[in-house]
């Protein structure tokens, strides 16, 4: 499909108004993070590289920032998530606000004669008798055990807000090409980048033959991963893709794609490499059949750990501010911070985009290496 | 994070720059030399330094 030259400075226009309200984001970040400091919440370096280390951390809290109120009490601004547990005494479930953003282990919630404490974001079940958790030299709580948590933490709310996003924009989308050829809205920005995937990833990666199959999954792991980014960007503090659990689910799915769509001639390449003499195939057997696992491992290394990086050194520069501001005063080290997050927030950006084209990109070729048709001379 | 951890951390820097800057390096090249193929260098140049992004990064996770 041909865009127009309206439509298609509709799409540059549009294109740079989301550019822009990520600077934007980023800059609120900034400055909303610099108040919470201010009011004596992060002050020393071991502080605030505690406090970046609980961002990149999952939490039961949807929380956004704190400041000391004028009686100089802690206020805290967000909202509670529900935590769900399998205790030995069966399933309990209630708010997180109970712990009443306690996060050392101190404030227990009894709850159909269980006793639970949050220590580090984990829950643990303490033993009858317990008032408190107490951990040994290695750091094993002695007093206590870890459930289950099927909780939805900020990392799976964001996940829900994604997927979400996504069915309503793609819903909607694809209810209007019923009508018309051309979309409206939204649309206009997404079907360029629908195109680019189908076109430019799945097809000469996967071959003409079979790349109409994948691209429902290719599709679906690119905007995932980008939306998730970009989402991760924005003051609200969510590290949806920096957490390895997502990016080890995703690489799964391409793992599991990979080898139940792998044709007769990609097991014989591996079980039984054609062209080598005996002795050699029976070594390269374990060698090939460890590179599949490698190739989703990865997948998954790649994206938690370009996220996770991304985010420490937003938020390293950010606090910035805090740490030169005996150094250059407080106007001055919050304009050095706010133009070097500034500027590494741009290429955040930048890696939002490449890190999902590369995920989908790699899953395409694992893919199209898969489905393979040799031709046997 | 201890020293023995940050040398490491550094040595696996320095191998990644090196092979970041050879495949940086040859696409400038072979852009300069064909500028038609432009787009099937970018896209080899990039799945081949995130290759080595992976590599890279996994040391480091490893190291950690």
């Amino acid at each position: 499909m041909r865009l127009g030259k309206t439509t298609r400075n509709k799409v540059v226009s549009l294109f740079s108004l989301f550019f822009f309200w990520g600077a934007l984001a980023a800059s609120d970040k900034a400055s909303s993070d610099i108040k919470s400091d201010e009011n004596g919440a992060v002050s020393s370096e071991t502080q605030i590289s505690e406090y970046i280390l609980h961002h990149i951390k999952d939490a039961h809290d949807f929380h956004l920032f704190s400041y000391n109120d004028s009686e100089g009490h802690r206020k805290h601004i967000g909202f509670p998530l529900p935590v769900i547990v399998k205790t030995s005494k069966g399933m309990v479930s209630f708010m997180s606000s109970e712990f009443h953003h306690d996060d050392s282990g101190h404030h227990v919630v009894e709850r159909s004669g269980v006793s639970l404490v949050k220590y580090h974001e984990k829950i643990y079940e303490l033993n009858p008798g317990a008032h408190e958790i107490a951990f040994d030299a290695e750091h094993h709580p002695t007093n206590a055990h870890a459930v289950l948590d099927l909780s939805i933490t900020k990392s799976i709310f964001g996940f829900l807000v994604v997927s979400i996003l996504m069915l309503l924009a793609f819903g909607r989308m694809a209810r209007q090409y019923k009508k018309q050829s051309i979309p409206t809205g939204l649309g206009r920005v997404l079907e360029p980048l629908v195109l680019y995937v189908r076109d430019e990833i799945a097809r000469p990666n996967i071959g003409e033959k079979h790349y109409r199959r994948f691209t429902g999954f290719l599709m679906t792991v690119f905007f995932f991963i980008w939306i998730s980014n970009l989402l991760g960007l924005t003051p609200l503090g969510f590290n949806i893709t920096g957490q390895i659990a997502v990016t080890f689910s995703l690489a799964l799915f391409t793992y599991l794609i990979t080898q139940f769509s792998g044709t007769k001639d990609y097991w014989k390449h591996i079980f039984w490499m054609p062209g080598v003499p005996v002795p050699m195939k029976i070594i390269l057997a374990p060698i090939e059949l460890l590179g599949t696992l490698t190739k989703p491992f990865s997948l998954m290394i790649r994206l938690f750990a370009n996220i996770s990086a991304g985010h420490i050194v937003v938020m390293s520069l950010i606090s910035i501010a805090i740490i030169m501001k005996s150094s250059l005063g407080a106007t001055g080290a919050t304009l050095l911070s706010f133009a070097l997050s500034f500027f590494l927030t741009l290429i955040e950006l930048l890696v939002a985009f490449l890190q999902a084209y590369i995920f989908t990109m790699l899953s395409a070729l694992f893919i199209g290496m898969a489905v393979e048709e040799h031709d046997h001379h | 994070m201890t020293i023995p951890n940050l040398v490491g951390a550094g040595l696996i820097v320095i191998g990644a720059g090196m092979g970041l800057g050879k495949i940086g390096g040859s696409a400038m090249e072979g852009i300069a030399r064909q500028p038609e193929a432009a787009g099937k260098i970018q896209t080899a140049m990039i799945i081949i330094a995130a290759l080595l992004e992976g590599l890279a990064f996994g040391a480091l996770f490893l190291g950690k």
